[in-house]
C-alpha cells in the first residue's frame, strides 16, 4: 500500500501536468464558441497529442496506459475547467461494449473518431415501458434480408439530438422469455425514420430526448453479439456505466460547502463555528473521501486485470443523494436567499440551485437508488431476486398494466 | 500508487482468521460475558505468543519491528471476533504512548514486556461525564503523588500500569504519567459497562507514585496526537466488526423464511443490507487511508486518522443495530450472539473519543490541510 507516486508515476504525472499547462485553452481562444465546439476542440487537441482515451490501445488513438495513470491523468486534467461530459456515452459506454462485442473492422471505423471526439454516441435503451424493468422494453426489429427493421419508441436519450451514432436493445422476438429476445445493434442516428423530440426537465434544460423509429433500416453488420443476445451484450454497457458515471461528478463539494459556512452567519457567527454544521460537513467528507478511496481500490484491483464489478455503484448510488443534500443544506446556510437561482444574485452563481434541481435526475438515471442496491445486494452480498411474474413465460403473456 | 495490501499482509490477515476463528469463537467471547473474568487470559497469552503484541515495536525493545499496515489486519480480525482481551488499550494505546514519548530507560523497561504480553498497559483520561478537556482535569501531581479519579478505564484491572493524563500549571496544561498499578497509592473497582465482555474500573490514585512520559506540560499535545494514531487502530477493529455484523444478517436472511420466501428476497431487507455494505466499503478504504498515513508518517494522519474513525463508527453502529432488526425477535435474545456486536460496537465508539468528537476533530484537520 502506498498513496504516493512511484518514479515512473511521477514522472509521468509531470508530463501530464506540463501538457495541461501548455493547451487548455485560455478565455480569449473560447471567445463565441457554444459548449459542443469547446467540448469537441479539447478533445481533438488531447487526441492529436495523444491523451484522448489513454488506457485505450494505440492503434485506436489511446497509449495504453495503466488504471493507475488513468487516475494520475483524471487529477490533473480535473484541475482545469475542461468540458467533457458530452463523451462520456461514446467514449465510457459504447467503445467497450464495441471492444468487447464488435468486430475488427468497427474497432478501426469507430474507436478512433469516439476517442478523437469527431462523433458523438447516444444510448438507446429505456422505454416509456421499460426502465428500471429495461429488459421490458418493446421496440420491436424485424429481420429483411442483411438489414432489420425498426419500429419503436425510446426514452429519456440523452444528447440524442446531437449524436452521429448510438447504441439500441430491441426485441427481436417477443414469443420467448423477456431477456432472451432481446438483439442489441448500433445505427446511424441520420438514418431515416429516425425522430428526436426534446423534454423539457424540471430545471427547464433539455438535454434528453424521445426518440421514435419509423421503418428504421440497420444494416446487420451492425449487430453486436448473437440474434438474441441482446441482453448480455447490454449488461456490458451498464457495467461500464455504472464505472464512467461513478459519483455524478461535479455539484456541490465539501470545498464549496465549506466555502459558504465560512461566509455566512449563524447568530454573528461563522456557520463553520457551528457544532451541527461541523457534524454534516464531517459527514460529507467521510462519503466524498470514501468514494475516492473506493474507485482508487478499484484501479488497482483493475490494475492487476480484474474487471469493473457491481461494487461500482456505489459511486453513484452515494453521490447522487449526496449532492441532493448539499445542495439543499447549502441552500439552508443562505437562509431566505438560498432561493435565489438567478445567477447574478444567488451565491455561487446559481450552482446550489442548478444542483437541488438537476439531484433527482441524477438519482434516477442510470439505475434509481432503489435499483443501485438491489444490484448490490443480489449481485455483492449474492441475496435472492424477488419472485418475479415474468419469469419462463414469453414476453407476449407478461401482464402489462396501464403502460 | 497501490491501493492494495501487499501478499504477505494477505496471508497474515488468513492467519490471524484461521486463529481466531479457532481460539476465539463465539463461546470464548460468552464466557467472559457471562462469567467473572475481566477478559480472556488464555487468549490473551496465546495472543502474544503469536507475536502479534510485538507487531510493531522495534527489534532492540523485544519486538518484531513491522509495519502498522500489518498491525491493521491484526486489528480488523481481532474486530470481526469481537475478542475479549485488552488489546486496544495495551497495544494502540500504551505501546504506542511509549513509542512516542518514552525516555530511552522506559522504553527499555516496558516495551519487551509489552511486547510478550507479560505486561499489559492501559490509558486513563476520562474523569466523568462529557467530552475531556484540559480544564476539567482534576487528576494532578501533588507533593504526596498524584491523586484524583478516572472513570472508566479500559482494563484497567487487567493492566500492571497506566498512561494517566494529569493537569499541570505549565505548558499546554497536562502531562501524561506513567503509573505502575500494583501499589498502594492505587485502588479500583469494577465498572459495569454495556460490554462486559471486556473490563473497565474506577482508578483512583491516592498519593501514587508516578513518573512523567514525556515533558511536563506536554502531555494534552502528546494525547492528541496518541489519539490520532490510536483511531486508526480503533478503526479497523470497527470495520472488522462491521463486516462481521453484515456478513451475520446476511446469512440469517438466507435462511429464515417468512410468507414462504427467504426474507433475503424482500426489498426492504435487501435495501437495508446493501446499506450497511456501502457504508462498511467507505469506511474501509477510508482506513487504507488512514492505515497509509499511520505508516508513512504523513503529515496528513490527523485527517486520515478522522477520516476514518468517523466512517467506522457510522458503518460499525449501523450494522450492529441493523443486525438485530434483520434478525428480529431472536436477536434480541441472550442466546444469540448479535449482542456481542451491538456492545462492543458502541464500546468502541465512544471509546478513545465519540462521533461528535471526531467530526469537529476531521474538520479542525480540513481546515489546517485546505486552507491554512
Amino acid at each position: 500500500m502506498d498513496f504516493t507516486d512511484t518514479q515512473e508515476e511521477a514522472a509521468f504525472r509531470a508530463e501530464a501536468a506540463a501538457w495541461l499547462k501548455d493547451n487548455v485553452p485560455s478565455q480569449d481562444e473560447l471567445q463565441g464558441m457554444n459548449e459542443l465546439e469547446i467540448a469537441k476542440m479539447w478533445q481533438q487537441r488531447k487526441y492529436d497529442a495523444g491523451w484522448a482515451c489513454i488506457r485505450w490501445d494505440k492503434a485506436f488513438g489511446g497509449r495504453n496506459a495503466s488504471a493507475i495513470e488513468q487516475v494520475i491523468w483524471n487529477q490533473e486534467e480535473s484541475k482545469y475547467d475542461v468540458p467533457g461530459g458530452f463523451f462520456v456515452i461514446g467514449q465510457g459506454m459504447a467503445a467497450p461494449t464495441l471492444m468487447t462485442w464488435g468486430r475488427p473492422e468497427h474497432h478501426e471505423r469507430y474507436l478512433p473518431k469516439l476517442a478523437s471526439g469527431e462523433e458523438i454516441w447516444c444510448q438507446l435503451f429505456s422505454e416509456p415501458a421499460g426502465g428500471s424493468d429495461l429488459a421490458a422494453l418493446r421496440t420491436k426489429a424485424e429481420r429483411d434480408g442483411d438489414h432489420w427493421i425498426v419500429n419503436g419508441q425510446k426514452i429519456w436519450t440523452s444528447g440524442a439530438h446531437y449524436s452521429d451514432f448510438g447504441i439500441v436493445v430491441v426485441r427481436t422476438d417477443p414469443n420467448v422469455p423477456k431477456h432472451k429476445g432481446l438483439s442489441y445493434f448500433f445505427l446511424d442516428m441520420k438514418s431515416p425514420g429516425v425522430e428526436i423530440k426534446p423534454i423539457r426537465q424540471l430545471t427547464g434544460g433539455a438535454n434528453f430526448n424521445e426518440v421514435y423509429f419509423t421503418d428504421v433500416r440497420i444494416p446487420d453488420s451492425q449487430r453486436l453479439g448473437e440474434v438474441g443476445q441482446g441482453w448480455q451484450v447490454a449488461l456490458t454497457t451498464l457495467m461500464n456505466e455504472r464505472a464512467a458515471i461513478g459519483g455524478g461528478g461535479g455539484g456541490v463539494n465539501v470545498d464549496t460547502a465549506y466555502r459558504i459556512a465560512s461566509e455566512v452567519m449563524i447568530d454573528d457567527k461563522p456557520a463553520i463555528e457551528d457544532g451541527a454544521v461541523r457534524a454534516k460537513l464531517a459527514n460529507w467528507y467521510v462519503q466524498e473521501s470514501g468514494l475516492r478511496f473506493t474507485g482508487y481500490r478499484s484501479m488497482t484491483a483493475m490494475s492487476r486485470g480484474e474487471i469493473p464489478g457491481p461494487e461500482n455503484s456505489i459511486g453513484k448510488l452515494v453521490g447522487a443523494p449526496k449532492n441532493q443534500e448539499m445542495a439543499s443544506f447549502c441552500m439552508d446556510l443562505l437562509e431566505m436567499s438560498g432561493a435565489i437561482w438567478d445567477e447574478k444574485l444567488s451565491k455561487e452563481a446559481g450552482l446550489l440551485q442548478l444542483s437541488y434541481m438537476g439531484s433527482p435526475g441524477l438519482r434516477i438515471a442510470g439505475g434509481t437508488d432503489e435499483i443501485m442496491a438491489n444490484i448490490i445486494a443480489e449481485r455483492v452480498l449474492g441475496m435472492p431476486q424477488e419472485p418475479r411474474m415474468d419469469k419462463g413465460i414469453p414476453f407476449t403473456e407478461v401482464p402489462t398494466g396501464n403502460n | 500508487m497501490n491501493f492494495e495490501f501487499a501478499e504477505e499482509q494477505e496471508l497474515l490477515r488468513e492467519q490471524a482468521r484461521g486463529f481466531l476463528s479457532e481460539n476465539c469463537p463465539g463461546s470464548a467471547v460468552r464466557a467472559v460475558l457471562d462469567g467473572e473474568a475481566d477478559y480472556d487470559a488464555e487468549l490473551w497469552r496465546k495472543v502474544a505468543e503469536m507475536g502479534w503484541t510485538a507487531t510493531v515495536i522495534p527489534e532492540e525493545f523485544g519486538g518484531l519491528g513491522l509495519s502498522y499496515l500489518e498491525l491493521v489486519v491484526i486489528a480488523e480480525e481481532l474486530g470481526r471476533s469481537v475478542a475479549p482481551i485488552p488489546f486496544s488499550s495495551s497495544v494502540y494505546l500504551a505501546t504506542e504512548a511509549l513509542l512516542a514519548n518514552g525516555t530511552l530507560a522506559q522504553k527499555e523497561k516496558w516495551l519487551p514486556l509489552l511486547a510478550s504480553g507479560e505486561a499489559i498497559g492501559t490509558f486513563a483520561l476520562a474523569e466523568g461525564n462529557g467530552r475531556p478537556s484540559v480544564s476539567s482535569l482534576s487528576t494532578r501531581m501533588t507533593d504526596d503523588g498524584l491523586t484524583g479519579r478516572k472513570i472508566p478505564v479500559p482494563d484497567g484491572r487487567a493492566a500492571n500500569f497506566a498512561i494517566v493524563v494529569g493537569a499541570t500549571d505549565s505548558g499546554d496544561g497536562a502531562s501524561l504519567y506513567l503509573v505502575e498499578l500494583d501499589q498502594e497509592g492505587v485502588s479500583q473497582e469494577v465498572v459495569r459497562t454495556l460490554d462486559f465482555s471486556r473490563g473497565h474500573s474506577v482508578m483512583v490514585f491516592n498519593g501514587a507514585k508516578a513518573e512523567l512520559l514525556g515533558g511536563d506540560g506536554a502531555g494534552w499535545s502528546a494525547m492528541t496526537a496518541l489519539l490520532d494514531r490510536a483511531a486508526v487502530l480503533f478503526a479497523w477493529e470497527q470495520v472488522g466488526l462491521a463486516d462481521a455484523a453484515l456478513e451475520q444478517a446476511r446469512d440469517y436472511a438466507m435462511g429464515r423464511y417468512a410468507f414462504g420466501r427467504a426474507i433475503a428476497s424482500y426489498q426492504a431487507i435487501k435495501h437495508k443490507l446493501a446499506a450497511m455494505y456501502v457504508k462498511n466499503t467507505l469506511a474501509r478504504s477510508n482506513c487504507y487511508y488512514g492505515a497509509w498515513a499511520l505508516d508513512s508518517g504523513s503529515a496528513e494522519l490527523p485527517l486520515a486518522a478522522a477520516t476514518a474513525r468517523v466512517g467506522a463508527i457510522q458503518a460499525s453502529v449501523f450494522a450492529a443495530e441493523e443486525n438485530i432488526q434483520t434478525h428480529g425477535g431472536m436477536g434480541f435474545t441472550w442466546e444469540f450472539d448479535c449482542q456481542f456486536y451491538y456492545r462492543r460496537a458502541k464500546l468502541l465508539s465512544v471509546g478513545i473519543g465519540s462521533e461528535g468528537y471526531w467530526q469537529d476533530r476531521l474538520v479542525t484537520a480540513y481546515e489546517q490541510t485546505n486552507v491554512a
